[in-house]
């Protein structure tokens, strides 16, 4: 059993982790509740793996998420508030409401981005520690994915170029038991994914992703080894999502006895108790710092609630930087009969602006009748 | 200088003046590339800035991709246009959404460079014209340079470029000669080139089109005296609408020539465009000439026969013209 770290970081940790579970149970009400739309994916289990991978890293060092990854931009430092609105799709969202539950992002706290295509952050991650070295910073990439990604090629492309180049990178597996809802032993021959990228040189450990202490300790000497030695490692975190794949999930691929079962080793409940067997806080503060995550996330569902959607003439923002090409026709909206330029988009006639108003306006219709296809919000649990 | 040594040299070029801007690709260091653009840039560069690649196209330009978005310009070599298809996802899910996706919190300057085209009888896994792929992108930008000249000063623009450039090149064109001075300017994305003044039809050329369009504009003013006016757009995005429906508004007809398929085509794109914005200067419809609707064949007459030549174009612009070929 690793010893616990000083008292601050203690109850920082515990508050990160504390403040990741209430976010993601007050995001799942919000999806019950229409505020959040598309697919929403929980962490909800996960935290340990989370937040103990995050402690591990400088401010100046980079981390990129899969999808599921409210936990990870919450604990690399971005606002509630900005990940709640970017989850109902506002202006004030980590990525302005273009990107939504799969794609927060916070250049400033060095959080390159949730991804919503299965292993296809791993070459980027590569890509990033390739400049890192390329620019002799002494900067680590630790690039998060699902057991399910360790399936795809980019996988094995990115162990053998991590490896072959040296690149400063962690590659960190959450191996949460299911690709989707298909367990583990059922997608991949090999089940020990710690072992799976040595084969292309890429050494692995494997950490219990339900102890936040553990979960820190590896990481923290796979980006020293990655760090200073330019060795790029693969961790596998053993953990479980308490919850869905999605907020679509019916759940029928697992027991519920099962899901019991990891409970009992609830990642928050487990640290929040062994500070206070160890008198590093009382019950009482464990209470208020619960209390006081809730306070913050209620703020952050304030914010989002109050924050604009986006302007509907700011459609074509930031789908090109606008540089020395000769002005016209970068994207063409064909959807009027008039001809208008993407970049000049706002100056659009009359008729252009109408039918964006036209088509803005479905984004408040209610289902409108039981034809109407809502199998991909069924399965809500609350 | 040929085709094939103006690449080289506006890579050497923009390598000389921007310490960020790499190679990586295929072959292209101690093989000096598959078709020997990246010649002697590894003596000049070395390893660092010059990078064999593992056959991984994919995870290839997904480091390109990470690599911009922490601040290099990466050029990436894919050998030709088909492998790129491994990179679908990198190009389209992330090169091109990136910027948009995170509401502009970070830029994607990557160039892909990739030859495309038929000719020789590489069959139906290494010889295709996919331009419209990429060109039906939005957040990517697309190149298609016919002459020396515009692949130096386009390679040029699109490395200082802030935005993911799909760079094609075309593999009949690459020992083609034409002046190029060295150290000339970039030239801007979105203007295209009149190859030739007309009168009478608007012959709109893509990528090796443009020469085969210009071929035909000689044969249709030597033998029918007919006034082609040759338009090569050298970018499809950003498009240079502009002149071409200007041109079309003085010669009232119009003939696209492609290599690539005519489903969803560059051609298909171009003539709804130029229906919407120029139907009544029209007096006849927009006609296309492209590459057969087949996976590229190998045996090569059935190859030549598969994609457009000279003669093809003349019996289109005749056509236009009310006139038997």
């Amino acid at each position: 059993m690793h010893s616990l770290p000083e008292e601050a970081t203690s109850r920082e940790v515990l508050a990160k982790m504390s403040l990741i579970r209430r976010f993601e149970e007050r995001a799942g009400e919000m999806y019950a509740q229409a505020k959040v739309g598309g697919f929403l994916h929980l962490c909800i289990g996960e935290e340990a793996t989370v937040v103990g991978a995050t402690q591990a890293l400088r401010e100046t060092d980079y981390m990129m998420s899969t999808y599921r990854e409210h936990g990870q931009a919450l604990a690399r430092g971005t606002s509630p508030e900005a990940v709640m609105a970017e989850l109902f799709g506002k202006e004030g969202g980590c990525s302005r409401g273009r990107g939504g539950s799969m794609h927060l992002f916070d250049l400033e706290k060095r959080f390159l981005g949730g991804y919503g295509i299965v292993g296809g952050n791993l070459p980027l991650a590569a890509g990033v520690a390739f400049a890192s070295d390329y620019t002799g910073t002494e900067d680590v990439t630790v690039c998060m994915m699902g057991d399910g990604a360790t399936n795809q090629g980019t996988f094995g492309e990115s162990m053998n170029l991590a490896a072959l180049w040296s690149l400063p990178v962690v590659y960190m597996v959450i191996n949460n038991q299911f690709g989707m809802g298909t367990a583990i032993h059922r997608h991949s021959a090999i089940t020990d994914l710690s072992k799976k990228a040595e084969g292309m040189g890429v050494p692995g450990v494997k950490c219990d992703g339900m102890d936040v202490l553990d979960v820190h300790a590896c990481v923290t000497e796979a980006v020293r080894k990655a760090r200073e030695e330019r060795s790029p490692q693969l961790v596998e975190a053993v953990t479980y999502r308490f919850r869905g794949h999605s907020m679509a999930d019916p759940e029928e691929y697992r027991s519920k006895e099962e899901v019991a079962e990891w409970r009992k080793r609830d990642p928050v409940l487990a640290f929040a108790g062994r500070l206070v067997e160890e008198g590093v806080v009382t019950e009482d503060e464990v209470t208020k710092i619960d209390e006081e995550s809730i306070a913050r996330v209620d703020a952050a569902v304030e914010f989002a609630d109050e924050s604009p959607f986006p302007p509907l003439d700011s459609l074509y923002d930031d789908l090109y930087v606008m540089g020395g090409q000769v002005q016209g026709w970068y994207s063409v909206d064909e959807r009027s009969p008039e001809t208008h330029r993407g970049e000049d988009e706002r100056e659009a006639g009359k008729v252009a602006q109408d039918l964006a108003e036209a088509g803005a306006a479905h984004a408040s219709d209610e289902p409108a009748d039981e034809e109407q296809d809502l199998s991909y919000r069924r399965g809500e649990d609350g | 200088m040929r085709y094939r040594e103006a690449l080289g040299l506006a890579l050497r070029e923009e390598m000389e003046r921007d310490e960020n801007v790499f190679i990586m690709g295929e072959d292209v260091g101690v093989f000096q590339g598959a078709f020997k653009v990246t010649a002697g840039l590894l003596e000049e560069f070395g390893e660092k800035r010059v990078r064999d690649t593992p056959i991984s196209e994919n995870t290839i330009v997904g480091m390109g991709v990470g690599s911009a978005m922490a601040g290099l310009r990466p050029v990436v070599e894919i050998m030709t246009i088909n492998f790129a298809l491994l990179a679908m996802d990198q190009v389209v899910n992330h090169a091109a959404a990136i910027h948009y996706m995170f509401g502009g919190q970070v830029k994607v300057p990557l160039v892909v460079r990739m030859p495309q085209g038929g000719g020789h009888q590489l069959g139906p896994t290494h010889s295709h014209s996919l331009e419209a792929m990429f060109l039906h992108v939005p957040g990517l930008l697309v190149a298609v340079p016919s002459t020396a000249a515009d692949a130096h000063g386009l390679l040029k623009a699109a490395i200082r470029d802030d935005n993911p450039v799909i760079f094609i090149e075309h593999e009949a064109l690459y020992g083609r000669k034409g002046e190029v001075e060295e150290g000339a300017e970039p030239l801007r994305f979105g203007q295209a080139a009149v190859r030739r003044e007309g009168e009478d039809v608007t012959v709109v050329g893509i990528s090796r089109m443009a020469v085969t369009a210009g071929a035909a504009a000689e044969t249709l003013a030597s033998e029918h005296s007919i006034s082609a006016e040759v338009i090569d757009p050298r970018t499809l995005r950003p498009l240079d609408l502009d002149t071409i429906i200007e041109s079309v508004k003085k010669t009232n007809r119009a003939v696209i020539v492609e290599e690539g398929w005519p489903h969803g085509g560059v051609g298909a794109n171009l003539a709804a465009l130029i229906q919407e914005q120029a139907f009544d200067w029209l007096d006849a419809p927009v006609l296309r000439v492209t590459g057969a609707d087949v996976p590229m064949p190998y045996s090569k007459p059935l190859e030549q026969a598969a994609f457009p030549h000279e003669e093809h174009v003349v019996a289109a612009a005749l056509a236009s013209l009310g006139r038997d070929s």
